[in-house]
């Protein structure tokens, strides 16, 4: 081996030549370069020369961090090198470790337990925060279990540079092990009383970390951060403080009665920007009830609005935007502000100066302020104009359209906002639209003239963005086609030629609502005519009761005796204009005769379309054309005695249809189905076990019937059942496909005897039809139960109706699941913190009989003292926790145990967790799922 | 607490990367990639920060170099901000007056800097001072 190793070392290329042929690669073949280098670095890292094994690391490890290269398969090489005495070595093998190992993939990983745990107590300072670093970055909770007794040492070590280092590193094992918290958090407490900045800071920061996750347990510890906030100079060390007090604040009044006072101090005084804005951000978040605190607070936001440091303003905004969740009025005073700030150049500023006016947005002045941010979108790029224009569809739609008391208005404002060229929020306004129809009734007539212009603007069908818009406007018209003032027009624009660039789906939408309209003319026509003799207001009625309960608006038809017939057939009365109550529109029989004609025309070649949905929906609607063609004609003739019959059956086809449509649709509950009950005898959650008996009754004959072969034996077994032989007698092809059949669909071939028995077993298919009107009965009620009517009175003007289920319908479900998490770390330094407070005399006898040596044991705080009715498993889980401990101090004799017991420790230490778990019910998280920082998702 | 840090020059090469919280590689290089193109054009007027997925990323330019610091929501903008200089000012004095190639070729002594400078995503030393006397203590073990 001695000879390729000492050619390696000899020719071995440096980091720089590998640096230096990498960039001095013509274009393209650098990866062949890399390959190349790489294999070299796989011979060279095998070498036994240690320099030559670091440089090959070395190299790799430039590779991995700035070209990507994957490194993970030389992570044995790095366990290896680190036990190098050369401090240069052990540098580049930790440097390598830290860069490359996954704490939960790297399985060499507990191969470096060893290694560290000796550098963490080797007498170098460089070999110790070697380390600490490198453990940092690769804990596990193997590792922080096994190491936990040396960062112990380190916490309180001599030096202050190693002290700061240990314990910065010592969250990350207490976020892999929690039980750590047990031992070492009296250590890390003490080292908030330090004078040193360095371990302050890093002491400061472990509790800002810990804070923030679970503050509750961090109170008893305020007076110490009490102490710092007053005496402490560093800015850097202040800021994290505020971060704590601000999360400790909200838990405890007095306490923010203490420090508001020199926090508004420190922001009065300090120059440093980072500190001003943390202290004012720990004004409005966390004591925004201290008025003399938020006024000095929103001076200082004022400035920094008032910066012309981007960044300055930007977090000003942001500051803002707290205080507006309490005080208004600082939103409001800083208003023109404000509105500057939508039109900055900076999108992060213009986002959050929409999110501060969004938030001031209230039942008055949702016109105005909408009026303003519309007219900002117009201005705006394309990305903000649709930012506004979300934030507005969101925030008017917030909680059932909260805010919107003039639904006539906002409908309008949708309208609108789709013919923005820009936008692109379709899909927002269309659900919109639709969900106002139904939930608001009184919107509806100008939702549908609002329909209506949209409808009929051909420019519209060009941009593939309002679609969406166009398909809710579609469905309006169609569905509230009696509100329409011109059907026949709402025809004709659902037909024009350029529907063609509509999407299928889209456009299957007008077909359809095309065909409502249609059937709405001629219900009409036909209710004319037929009535006409009759009492007019008799339709009137049925039209009313119809479509509109509650509306005052009517459909009126003017008769056919009107003399100024068409010109076209559609003819908008000069009536119509003037107010909603007498929409008339001209209603003959060309007119009729030229709508009919109209959409045969317009339909006739979609009947061929490729696409199902439009073929469908045309062929239906032709096919009904084809039906009422007769009648109408009949009806024009006024003559045959055929076309009377035919008109007969037409017309009734017509009110069925008509019917149909005019059956109201009402918002539905998302758990309407879980309301129905389940009908008697059906089960659904049974085991189907039963079936597979079931099954192989049916079988057995079958296997006779299709294998002849054995005919003579199963001659002997089925001799009883006589028809099963017959069956088996024609041994042709066609019995044997048959029985392939049955066996398939067995279960529908029950024998014939057991027919009466089995089906007495399943609930009959169809019920008396006593009980199905039952049901339905039953559905209506929880129907009507179901919904809610939401009445906001304001003076003005009445808010209409909003139709609201009451189910929490549109309440987010994961909020459920967002229950907090009850820490592990928490749990446990609770248990440190007000175990200390009152150390029970039976832990101090406890203690007591253990030997000086083990005196960090005795620090272990007695976990859980608080907690009465746990003292009785506390005692085991102390007893285990201690044996735990011993282990690990005589662990470097017991070297060739150390696995053997380990696995003990691990035993030992799930008892505990499962005992402690039984004690205290709010730490019912299961032990053995790490605390995994929640990074990214 | 810092998420991650990472340089990146202009085209986007990965200059250093360190992260502070376990992440497979492959969406270390989707991050590195998503934080290149946040912050690549972004005017000079404009501020340092930007949103990155549920957290934030606050950068600063220097020359053709991108130093970008991921943070959590709630840390405070503008301390990260003065430490991404301070870093700057430590790695400018070290290696008297640096420029991107220093970096490349020093790499393994970026890391060591910045090991100095921020341990298990806290910051650790805030004296440039003392950073610079221990990498001279750290190039005597050399």
């Amino acid at each position: 081996m001695a000879g390729p190793s000492l050619m390696d070392s000899l020719f071995q290329r440096s980091l720089d030549d590998i640096i230096k042929g990498v960039r001095l690669c013509p274009p393209g073949t650098e990866p062949t370069f890399i390959a190349k280098s790489l294999d070299e670095i796989r011979r060279e890292v095998k070498s036994t020369d240690r320099q030559t094994k670091a440089i090959a690391l070395q190299k790799l490890t430039y590779l991995h961090s700035l070209h990507g290269v994957d490194m993970s398969w030389a992570a044995f090489q790095c366990v290896e090198l680190s036990s190098s005495s050369a401090h240069s070595h052990k540098r580049i093998a930790y440097l390598a470790a830290s860069l490359s190992f996954n704490p939960s993939t790297t399985d060499v990983i507990l191969l470096l337990t060893h290694q560290l745990r000796k550098d963490l107590s080797s007498s170098s300072v460089h070999d110790v925060s070697l380390a600490l670093s490198t453990l940092s970055s690769i804990c596990n909770p193997d590792l922080s279990r096994d190491l936990t007794p040396e960062l112990f040492t380190l916490l309180s070590s001599g030096k202050p540079f190693v002290r700061k280092k240990a314990i910065a590193a010592i969250l990350r094992v207490f976020e892999q092990y929690p039980d750590a918290v047990r031992v070492c958090f009296k250590r890390v407490v003490e080292n908030l009383e330090t004078t040193d900045v360095g371990i302050l800071s890093a002491v400061v920061g472990l509790f800002c970390e810990l804070a923030v996750k679970e503050p509750r347990s961090y109170l008893p510890l305020a007076p110490e951060f009490y102490k710092i906030l007053v005496d402490c100079r560093n800015n850097w060390i202040l800021i994290k403080v505020l971060k704590i007090f601000a999360k400790l604040a909200p838990l405890e009044p007095r306490l923010g009665k203490r420090v508001v006072e020199p926090i508004c101090e420190h922001m009065g005084r300090t120059g440093a920007k980072s500190l001003a804005f943390e202290c004012m951000m720990t004004i409005v978040s966390s004591m925004s009830e201290y008025e003399s605190a938020v006024k000095l607070a929103v001076g200082k936001v004022r400035e920094f609005l008032l910066d012309d440091d981007p960044n300055l303003k930007y977090l000003g905004l942001q500051a803002l935007t707290m205080v507006a969740q309490k005080h208004m009025w600082a939103v409001l005073e800083n208003k023109e502000l404000v509105v500057k700030a939508l039109s900055d150049v900076d999108v992060n500023i213009k986002l959050e100066a929409l999110r501060l006016v969004m938030s001031m947005v209230s039942e008055d002045n949702v016109m105005e302020i909408c009026r303003i941010l519309i007219s900002h979108a117009q201005k705006s790029d394309p990305e903000f104009c649709n930012e506004i224009l979300g934030y507005i569809l969101f925030t008017c739609s917030r909680n059932f359209y909260e805010v919107i008391c003039d639904f006539d208005w906002y409908v309008a404002f949708l309208g609108e906002m789709a013919r923005i060229p820009h936008c692109q929020k379709g899909k927002e306004i269309e659900t919109q639209l639709i969900d106002i129809g139904m939930r608001v009734k009184d919107a509806r007539l100008e939702l549908v003239d609002v329909a209506r212009s949209l409808v009929i603007d051909p420019a519209l069908l060009g941009n593939p963005f309002v679609h969406g818009v166009l398909a809710a406007a579609a469905w309006v018209s169609g569905e509230y086609v009696a509100l329409s003032r011109n059907p026949f027009e709402l025809v004709e624009a659902l037909l024009q030629p350029r529907t063609s660039l509509l999407t299928p789906s889209v456009r299957s939408v007008y077909i359809q609502s095309a065909f409502k309209a249609l059937i709405f003319c001629i219900w009409s026509y036909g209710k004319l005519n037929g009535d006409d003799a009759s009492d007019p207001s008799a339709l009137t009625e049925l039209v009313a009761k119809c479509h509109l309960e509650g509306n005052s608006e009517t459909v009126a038809c003017e008769s056919l005796s009107d003399t100024e017939v068409d010109n076209a057939n559609m003819v908008i009365a000069g009536g119509q204009m003037s107010s909603a109550s007498s929409r008339k529109y001209h209603l003959t029989k060309e007119s009729l005769e030229g709508l009919v004609n109209l959409v045969g025309t317009n339909l006739g070649p979609l009947a061929g379309s490729d696409e199902v949905e439009i073929q469908e929906r045309a062929s239906n609607v032709l096919g009904f054309i084809e039906l009422m063609k007769p009648e109408l004609y009949g009806h024009l003739g006024h003559t045959e005695g055929n076309g009377m019959k035919g008109k007969l059956e037409a017309s009734e086809v017509v009110k069925l249809m008509f019917d149909v449509f005019s059956e109201e649709l009402g918002p539905v509950s998302l758990s309407a189905q879980e309301k129905v009950p389940l009908p008697d005898g059906l089960v659904l959650k049974e085991n189907l076990s039963d079936l597979e008996a079931i099954c192989s009754d049916v079988k057995f004959p079958l296997s006779t019937s299709f294998s002849l072969v054995h005919s003579q034996i199963m001659e002997k077994d089925t001799a009883s059942s006589p028809e099963c032989k017959e069956e088996s007698g024609p041994s042709t092809e066609s019995t044997s496909l048959l029985a392939e059949h049955r066996k398939r669909h067995g279960l529908y071939y029950l024998p014939s005897e057991n027919k009466g028995t089995t089906f007495n077993d399943f609930p009959p298919a169809h019920e008396p039809k006593d009980k199905t009107i039952d049901e339905a009965e039953d559905l209506a009620k929880l129907t009507e139960e179901s919904l809610i009517i939401k009445k906001k009175q304001n003076q003005v003007k009445p808010r209409p109706v909003v139709v609201k289920l009451d189910d929490g319908e549109g309440l987010n479900v994961a909020v459920e699941k967002s229950k907090v998490k009850t820490d592990l770390i928490s749990g446990a330094v609770r248990e440190v913190l007000l175990g200390n407070e009152a150390t029970t005399s039976s832990s101090r006898s406890k203690s007591s009989n253990k030997s000086s040596k083990r005196r960090e044991v005795d620090r272990i705080p007695e976990s859980g003292n608080d907690i009465v009715n746990t003292a009785i498993s506390e005692r085991s889980n102390v007893g285990s926790g201690r044996r735990k401990h011993q282990t690990h101090l005589s662990s470097g004799k017991e070297k060739e145990q150390h696995d053997h017991k380990g696995k003990q420790k691990r035993d030992s230490r799930h008892h505990k967790h499962k005992s402690r778990q039984r004690a205290d019910g709010a730490m019912n998280i299961p032990v053995q799922s790490p605390v995994i920082p929640d990074f990214l998702l | 607490m810092i998420r991650f840090i990472i340089l990146q020059n202009r085209q986007g090469k990965t200059r250093l990367a360190k992260y502070y919280i376990p992440l497979e590689e492959s969406e270390k290089h989707k991050v590195e990639y998503e934080v290149h193109r946040l912050v690549v054009n972004r005017d000079p007027k404009f501020t340092n920060f930007v949103e990155f997925r549920n957290h934030k990323v606050i950068y600063r330019r220097y020359a053709g170099l991108f130093f970008s610091l991921c943070v959590d929501i709630t840390d405070n903008e503008l301390a990260y901000l003065e430490s991404i200089h301070l870093f700057v000012e430590i790695l400018d004095h070290f290696f008297s007056n640096v420029c991107e190639l220093d970096l490349v070729f020093n790499f393994h002594k970026v890391y060591l800097i910045l090991d100095e400078f921020i341990l298990a995503g806290e910051l650790q030393e805030t004296s440039k001072k003392a950073i610079i006397e221990r990498m001279g203590e750290l190039e005597k073990q050399e």
